[in-house]
């Protein structure tokens, strides 16, 4: 994965595979204490303790199709690469959080990315899950919460070519004010 | 910052619009594999692309873009599948967003498969 974002788009989207209708996912960037904190947190299915025990072996997947999975190991190792740290916690039937923290000046960390697009197509595919995005650098930021939106449209999809346009331009332009020239 | 107002202005204007475009076995289906395999390959912009010429070119109505776990095939993601009502389902393999754009326009629009791009002309030993 060449990039943070990427990471963030592969396990929310296992969120979404466990049937949360809840995912709330934040970025945040401290420059003062050079972290970035990446935090994904669903109401899905949960797992087991013996599941979250196992989940960071790539030779450990409950899916049926292979025997690997790559996901998750992938993740931790560009988070503890930078001198970062990397957890689960989990229970059967409240939900996952997945943390990590990268050092945010450490050569071995990958950028974000395209993260704008990451929340753009979870969004958008996802239309029954609700999603709180927020994004800070320095305490500066915004939040994105798909139910104000949904209250707003009412019956209008977000697959409707103006209000995807919209996200997309909310999500951009509102990263473009909180980053004010940094590259995270 | 951007607000939530322009979003009110787009529904007062869309209101009366939609409802119509309910997905029917009539649809062209196009899915996109969006696993972990998929996605370090570069299944992101490959849907998005998918996604924006489809919506460009007016085929909202024709062409459901959605997405899937893990096709089963990593080694040859990105994988487009498409499924027009009546046709075998058509593979595509190791997109980008130029060939997506590619298929949309002789495979959606044409109606011809784009040939080279699928799992079939792959040289698979």
């Amino acid at each position: 994965m060449p990039e943070i974002s990427l990471n963030i788009l592969d396990v929310a989207e296992n969120s979404t595979r466990a049937k949360a209708t809840l995912v709330e996912i934040s970025i945040i960037a401290d420059r003062t204490a050079d972290r970035l904190t990446v935090v994904i947190e669903d109401n899905g299915c949960g797992m087991t303790p013996e599941q979250v025990s196992q989940v960071t072996d790539p030779f450990f997947t409950t899916r049926t199709t292979r025997k690997v999975g790559l996901g998750i190991p992938f993740y931790k190792y560009a988070a503890e690469s930078t001198g970062g740290s990397f957890s689960i916690q989990s229970q059967v039937g409240e939900g996952t959080r997945v943390t990590a923290v990268f050092g945010l000046s450490h050569i071995d960390r990958m950028p974000l990315g395209d993260i704008s697009s990451t929340i753009h197509t979870l969004i958008l595919y996802h239309p029954e899950t609700d999603f709180v995005y927020t994004y800070q650098v320095d305490g500066n930021g915004f939040t994105l919460d798909t139910r104000e939106l949904k209250e707003i449209l009412g019956d209008v999809p977000f697959t409707e070519p103006e209000v995807s346009q919209y996200i997309l331009d909310f999500l951009i332009e509102n990263k473009n004010e909180a980053d004010q020239g940094a590259v995270i | 910052m951007k607000s939530l107002a322009e979003l009110k202005a787009i529904r007062e204007r869309m209101q009366n619009q939609v409802g119509i475009r309910a997905e029917d076995h009539n649809h062209i289906r196009v899915v996109v594999g969006m696993a972990t395999c998929g996605i370090a390959a570069g299944a992101r912009p490959v849907l998005n692309t998918l996604a924006k010429e489809v919506q460009d070119r007016g085929l909202t109505d024709k062409v459901a873009v959605t997405q899937t776990g893990c096709i089963g095939l990593c080694q040859y993601e990105p994988i487009v599948e498409v499924t027009a009502p009546g046709e075998p389902k058509v593979t595509y393999i190791k997109m980008t967003p130029e060939k997506a754009v590619e298929v949309v326009n002789r495979h959606l629009v044409g109606g011809h498969v784009v040939d080279e791009y699928t799992l079939g002309a792959a040289d698979i030993r």
